[in-house]
């Protein structure tokens, strides 16, 4: 672990401390400009293997069923990206198509990844198309070797692309094997976290801003983005923003696992969800330098007007829902921005337009029935009722009417002083400090003073 | 009995209990971190439990115990979730109401 700094540097080809200030403050708009890519060059990196691009519908009934709820005068129109249109079924194909063609450019042989989720499947798909070797590190079984069907899913389909896979069992020390697979390969580390990942993502907020002027005449009133890591939120939101949709209202969503240990062995398969989640959206939200490299491109705080969760339940009913009343089969992870939408949606004029900006594909494990199956073989309780009575580990309510889904509001400002008690400095702030603490939370330099005054 | 070139899935021990991260919770301080793999056995001949070397898909070689020869993938859609079915009728229910289209 004491060369972690040395490996790291080699498998990423950054040089982070080239961005780094006084104390905690560093270069970040110099870091992803420096770094990463243009909007125009992202989008022909991205056309070469025909990502993005991808379709937009307009959720008519899903919309109709919202102003039934919200009563006179409400319920916006409900619109969908559907990223699952990707090569490798979802979003991440954007991020993993920048990252290994960077790779590539600069020479490397493979890309590593460690991920569980849908980004494997994407650096599996884009390393096959670009030509070079891939491997992928998981977290995905128990002790008793008993793996959580959505991740063995993800497996097969990185192997179905000539990945290699090496698989885990739960633990943060996949942090060790990552590192040493990437000093033995010499491969690219194809982390979520570079700006060439984040910087794919881009053209994510930008191909809203230009399918809704051209087909709306205006920009999204909120664009509501399913949070884990951070990135799918700050890139949608840069994209957003370089576009020029700047009144454009940035809502992140994760489902609701208060109170699972993501760490813990017995906890791992009580979960329904792998990602999407609190246990990643909270902690990367407000220490986003937690991550596999020394900087993280993907700052949430940054970019975040609202966040909101959503019970794993809400988000069952709101897949089957997408099947049997838009005809949309779609995963069940990528669809916790669609649930909370779909309350959002209520509360809002008829006149507004709110945007669900992802989906994934879906298939064996990763599939609503296979999520509950493997819930009641790991007893959790399935029941049909109110949702507010979820307790993450124990049971999953399904809505007993549409009416009772109800995204839940986090509290921004105590998000923000998480962020500041992270920083963890016992010496006090400098003025370039605050000023700095200020833009990645976005509050005043006076309110963030005051915040740690009070601390 | 696997033969040299068979697909074959391995597994290893990568840390101990006693070696593992102060900071994992205790339920998994307790385990071993274990680690599979799947790769093209090198070794001429070997039996189940045996220690091999495989070929990577990619081509790197791998020392592990040999578990599985010509592993396949078993998970499925689940079983049918009757809690579920209600779902479907009561959104075209309330939506095909008196208000509709």
């Amino acid at each position: 672990m004491s060369r972690k700094n040395e490996i790291m540097k080699k498998a990423v080809g950054i040089d982070y401390t080239e961005f780094e200030r006084e104390g905690v403050v560093f270069d970040y708009e110099g870091m992803m400009k420096k770094t990463g890519y243009e909007l125009n060059q992202v989008r022909e990196i991205e056309k070469k293997t025909s990502v993005g691009d991808t379709p937009v519908y307009e959720l008519k009934n899903l919309t109709k069923l919202a102003r039934k709820i919200g009563g006179r005068g409400k319920g916006a129109r409900i619109f969908l990206k559907d990223e699952a249109a990707n090569p490798s079924g979802s979003f991440k194909a954007r991020r993993a198509a920048v990252s290994v063609y960077h790779a590539k450019k600069l020479g490397y042989k493979g890309v590593v990844a460690a991920t569980s989720g849908n980004y494997g499947a994407a650096v599996a798909s884009q390393a096959a198309m670009q030509g070079l070797k891939c491997i992928i590190i998981q977290e995905c079984y128990d002790s008793e070797g008993k793996g959580q069907p959505e991740i063995i899913e993800k497996a097969r389909k990185c192997e179905a692309y000539g990945a290699e896979v090496i698989q885990l069992t739960v633990g943060p020390e996949l942090f060790y094997t990552f590192l040493k697979v990437l000093d033995e390969t010499g491969y690219f580390n194809a982390s979520l976290y570079t700006p060439f990942g984040v910087a794919g993502i881009e053209t994510l907020g930008y191909e809203l801003a230009t399918w809704f002027r051209e087909n709306e005449n205006k920009d999204p009133d909120v664009v509501v983005v399913t949070n884990a890591g951070g990135g799918n939120l700050t890139g949608t939101a840069r994209g957003l923003l370089k576009s020029g949709a700047t009144n454009t209202t940035i809502i992140g969503a994760s489902v609701d696992l208060t109170g699972l240990h993501m760490a813990s062995d017995n906890q791992f398969n009580k979960k329904s969800f792998t990602t999407g989640h609190t246990g990643f959206g909270v902690p990367f939200s407000t220490n986003p330098d937690r991550s596999d490299v020394p900087r993280s491109a993907a700052r949430p705080l940054r970019y975040m007007d609202r966040y909101v969760t959503v019970s794993q339940g809400e988000v069952f009913y709101m897949t089957e829902a997408m099947a049997m009343i838009e005809g949309l089969e779609r995963g069940p992870a990528g669809n916790t921005s669609v649930t909370a939408a779909f309350n959002l949606a209520t509360q809002m004029d008829e006149d507004k337009i709110i945007v669900v900006q992802e989906t994934e594909y879906t298939g064996a494990g990763k599939h609503v029935s296979a999520q509950l199956s493997f819930a009641r073989e790991n007893g959790i309780s399935i029941e049909i009722g109110d949702p507010v009575n979820q307790v993450p580990g124990k049971n999953i309510i399904l809505p007993k009417h549409p009416s009772l889904i109800k995204a839940k509001e986090l509290d921004m400002m105590k998000l923000k002083k998480s962020y500041i008690k992270n920083l963890k400095t016992d010496k006090g702030f400098s003025d370039d400090e605050i000023k700095f603490i200020a833009e990645e939370i976005r509050l005043s330099e006076e309110e963030v003073k005051r915040i740690i005054e009070e601390m | 009995m696997a033969r040299k070139g068979d697909w074959v899935r391995i597994h290893n021990i990568v840390l101990e209990p006693d070696k593992r991260a102060s900071h994992v919770p205790d339920d998994t301080k307790k385990c071993p971190l274990e680690m599979w793999v799947k790769g093209y056995l090198v070794n001429e001949e070997a039996c189940i439990d045996d220690r091999v070397t495989v070929r990577t898909y990619i081509g790197r070689e791998i020392e592990g115990t040999l578990i599985e020869v010509n592993p396949s993938y078993q998970h499925t859609f689940g079983d049918y979730i009757p809690e579920l079915s209600y779902i479907g009728n009561q959104l075209r229910a309330i939506l095909g109401g008196e208000d509709s289209e």
